[in-house]
């Protein structure tokens, strides 16, 4: 008897205490995005769980980037519709050589009321380019004079033995403060396009209170943007409100945002149809199908262009496809209407270029016939080359939608061609760029790209030229460098583009990349939203959205 | 009695060492560098990623990790995630909502399952036992995704009864549909396994003594057969509470639940080796004490068992 009066009681004992811990914990308020008064409710938005703490240099993947730049307003600030600069914090971006730039401020302040000053963009700059502090963006400061100094290139590579050496310097002898409200920059050659670039969110300013408390800083970030920080509950959301003081011109008419995290894209739709959650920039493929989301989500649905591109890169390292008429071939053999009718229900535009349209200076049809659809000539280019098979194409597949695309391109390339071709997935996208970044590929990659500032410059620069920090399929042409070396030193943005344009022709001639398709973004929102406009980087404008309650 | 347990706490020592360290090394061995992936199509600059790996320590060797691991964590310290969060906090704030989808996926499964079952067994070959049948049957055929978007889309979008996922902090009310989802499966086996037990038992020697010895119906089948019977659904529902909360990444995704499911598989998939052991770490110890709780029950149920 004794025995079992133990273990019943043991028995309810366990039970009892796995109930408490169940009923216990769960902390976090359900700040949700339904209900709210009038003009201050606050609307809820589609995101995912920010990788990395909320630094704007140390910022590049969405999730982070949406709350960065709400919380954020840099010098320079682009329009909604077609992404066009203006002055934001900055009063004004002097410069008569498109290398020495003077830089004024406007009269702000922080959300702490700290004023903006110009060592709160100094200061923030040579920390984000500063070696040791290992920021995610540090690259994006490596045009700044004194850059090479405290960011030291690894000698033999990543790879090698040695270690990058210790940096000669803290900060860059190319920033200087003259006053409280002007500095200037000095940039190692002259770089039209600069003043654009410091719209992008890893110039953002830090007040002083991040460089004596950054763990205080990443536990409640404090920005000069329209929205500050109220709270955050990992793996579910956070909330930001209106900041009433912010000087910015258009000031935004909801009361808040609460970025939410969805465990996918499914159920984030699932919400966005029944109202429970209010934005969703992108709606998972299986809301294209036969445009269902067009049903569901009926007047309260956009499909836009944004600034992105899709392409399908070469390894040109690789003997196989080292000869441009190869590369060529597979371009034209690659019916990119077809595929997109099938695969997106026509929602995405094939490319007829590398630089997507809605920049300033685009240039409509630029690859010509090397981008249309044309078996014969695939045929003949790949008998000119000596070509023999088989072809593979490959991507990861935990990408929406990447596995169908890809194998339709492949059926369209083995139709035209009459050469097998293996769509080839790999499982994760680490384990692909791991191949990538190590220059392992033997076959041809998914590759894309969306703009991290409004201008033609960025779709070219970091992708085509020798050496550059995303040239993943290490493509080079002297002429091509040569040519977007003359864009960079142009003395204007406008008088920039010629040469730009010139490059993207010679780099379309070469097809280190294959265009697929210019990018287009379906996106959805509830009932109560009755103003929702995606911006060029694919984003909801905060600033115009307005809620109908 | 309290020997055995405290033995069976010991034997726990070794199991929560390797299965950890099992969990460890499988996460290490996923192919692909953890920063190869995180800037996007570009690669990360090589400062950044010197400096993460050294903060993570995943130039050391396997034993290395995993051993500093195991010290910070006897110390309470779960390490912190690629993000700089405490996977503490993580867990804490995951594991409750967990516990109770599980909680309530084990009742639904307990009290529809087992009723289900002493019915059929009780009266076999009818109407009711063929429909049983059936729909047992058909509940093991689909996939726990499929049925998780069936109730979804019909329930959730298209009639409105309950909102499509769960909120960011669950009520009790609106973790019933993804708990009907989740202990589904189970179910259908509890039902099939006590109508097996009963329709044995019914002949057994011990019920033809009950029903001579003149006693009602209702205590025969209430105290005589149901407990016997019960052994076997006992041992599969107490090892199921462990596999439910393990189990639930499926469930947690289609419903958007922020419970341990969504965590260890987020953590898997960008190769965050310290988040996934940390819960491995809680899931191991639920899953040891309900095997334990269990074989207790078996003594509570039928004296003849004896535990020392």
């Amino acid at each position: 008897m004794r025995s079992r009066r133990v273990a019943a009681s043991l028995a309810v004992g366990v039970s009892v205490a796995l109930f408490a811990s169940a009923c216990g914990g769960g902390g976090g308020d359900s700040a949700g995005g339904a209900g709210g008064d009038g003009a201050a409710a606050t609307i809820s938005v589609y995101s995912t769980e920010p990788e990395n703490p909320l630094v704007p240099s140390n910022t590049n993947e969405v999730g982070g980037g949406k709350v960065i730049d709400s919380l954020f307003s840099n010098l320079v600030s682009y329009e909604t519709e077609d992404a066009a600069p203006y002055n934001e914090v900055a009063e004004s971006i002097e410069t008569t050589d498109s290398q020495n730039y003077t830089i004024t401020l406007k009269d702000w302040t922080f959300h702490d009321g700290t004023p903006v000053t110009s060592s709160s963009f100094v200061d923030a700059w040579n920390f984000a380019a500063y070696g040791p502090n290992a920021q995610q963006n540090s690259s994006f400061f490596s045009q700044i004079q004194g850059f090479a100094d405290v960011n030291p290139t690894d000698p033999d590579g990543e790879s090698g033995p040695a270690e990058a050496p210790a940096p000669a310097a803290e900060t860059m002898s190319g920033l200087q403060i003259v006053d409280d409200k002007t500095f200037t920059v000095a940039l190692t050659a002259p770089f039209s396009v600069f003043p654009t670039v410091l719209g992008y969110s890893a110039f953002a300013p830090l007040p002083a209170s991040f460089f004596t408390d950054q763990a205080g800083f990443e536990a409640a970030p404090i920005g000069n943007g329209p929205f500050r920080y109220v709270d955050r509950q990992p793996g579910a959301n956070i909330t930001l409100e209106t900041w009433a003081d912010w000087p910015g011109e258009r000031k935004p008419s909801i009361g808040g945002v609460e970025y939410r995290s969805y465990a996918s894209p499914e159920a984030a739709y699932a919400d966005l149809v029944s109202g429970n959650l209010d934005y969703m920039e992108q709606l998972p493929p299986s809301s294209l199908v036969g445009r269902l989301f067009e049903q569901d989500l009926a007047g309260r649905n956009s499909n836009t262009t944004y600034l992105g591109i899709n392409t399908i890169a070469f390894p040109v390292y690789d003997p196989k496809y080292a000869d441009p008429r190869v590369r060529q071939a597979l371009s034209v053999a690659i019916d990119r209407r077809a595929v997109s009718d099938q695969v997106y229900d026509g929602l995405r535009d094939p490319a007829a270029g590398v630089v997507p349209p809605g920049l300033d200076g685009f240039v409509e049809g630029q690859c010509g016939d090397l981008c249309t659809y044309n078996p014969d000539k695939a045929k003949q280019l790949l008998a000119e080359a000596g070509f023999t098979g088989p072809i593979e194409l490959t991507s990861n597949v935990d990408g929406a939608g990447n596995q169908e695309v890809f194998q339709a391109f492949c059926i369209s390339i083995t139709n035209a061609t009459g050469i097998p071709c293996n769509f080839v997935p790999v499982p994760t996208f680490a384990e692909f760029r791991t191949t990538i970044n190590a220059r392992e590929a033997t076959t041809p990659f998914r590759t894309g790209w969306s703009a991290d500032y409004p201008s033609i410059e960025n779709f070219l620069n970091p992708l085509y030229r020798s050496g550059a920090s995303s040239n993943d399929g290490e493509y080079t042409n002297p002429q091509v460098d040569a040519l977007l070396a003359q864009g960079d030193s142009a003395p204007s943005t406008e008088e920039s583009f010629g040469f730009y344009q010139e490059a993207e022709r010679l780099i379309l001639q070469d097809m280190p990349t294959i265009p697929t398709f210019y990018s287009t973004t379906q996106a959805g929102w509830s009932p109560r939203m009755s103003t929702a406009t995606t911006n060029q980087f694919r984003e909801l404008d905060l600033l115009t959205a307005t809620v109908s309650e | 009695m309290g020997r055995y347990v405290l033995r069976r706490l010991l034997q726990l020592v070794p199991v929560f060492i390797g299965t950890t360290f099992l969990i460890y090394a499988l996460v290490w061995a996923i192919p692909g560098d953890p920063f190869a992936a995180k800037c996007g199509d570009r690669p990360c600059p090589p400062a950044y990623v010197a400096e993460m790996r050294e903060k993570f320590h995943l130039d050391d060797n396997i034993f290395s990790q995993y051993f500093q691991y195991l010290g910070n964590l006897l110390t309470g310290d779960f390490g912190e995630t690629f993000s700089g969060l405490q996977v503490s906090e993580l867990i804490a704030d995951a594991y409750p909502t967990t516990i109770r989808l599980a909680l309530l996926a084990l009742l639904i499964e307990a009290v529809i399952g087992l009723a289900a079952g002493v019915f059929t067994g009780l009266r076999g070959g009818g109407f009711l036992d063929n429909l049983v049948l059936v729909s047992t049957l058909f509940l093991i055929a689909v996939p726990v995704f499929v049925t998780g978007f069936v109730v979804q889309t019909f329930l959730g979008l298209r009639w409105g009864i309950i909102s499509p996922t769960v909120s960011i902090d669950p009520t009790w009310g609106e973790l019933i549909a993804p708990a009907f989802v989740l202990g589904s499966l189970s179910m259908a086996y509890v039902t099939r396994l006590m109508r097996t037990s009963i329709a044995e038992n019914q002949r057994a020697d011990y019920v033809r003594t009950a029903v001579a010895k003149g006693l009602t119906p209702r205590r025969v089948v209430g105290v005589h057969l149901l407990r016997n019977s019960a052994i076997p659904v006992i041992t599969f529902l107490g090892t199921d509470l462990g596999a439910l909360m393990g189990g639930a990444i499926v469930t947690e995704g289609i419903f958007n639940i922020r419970g341990i499911g969504g965590l260890v598989f987020r953590a898997i998939v960008t190769k965050e080796g310290i988040t996934v052991t940390g819960v491995v770490v809680l899931l191991v110890i639920v899953y040891l004490l309900m095997n334990l709780l269990v074989d207790v029950l078996y003594a509570v149920l039928d004296p003849r068992i004896r535990l020392d």
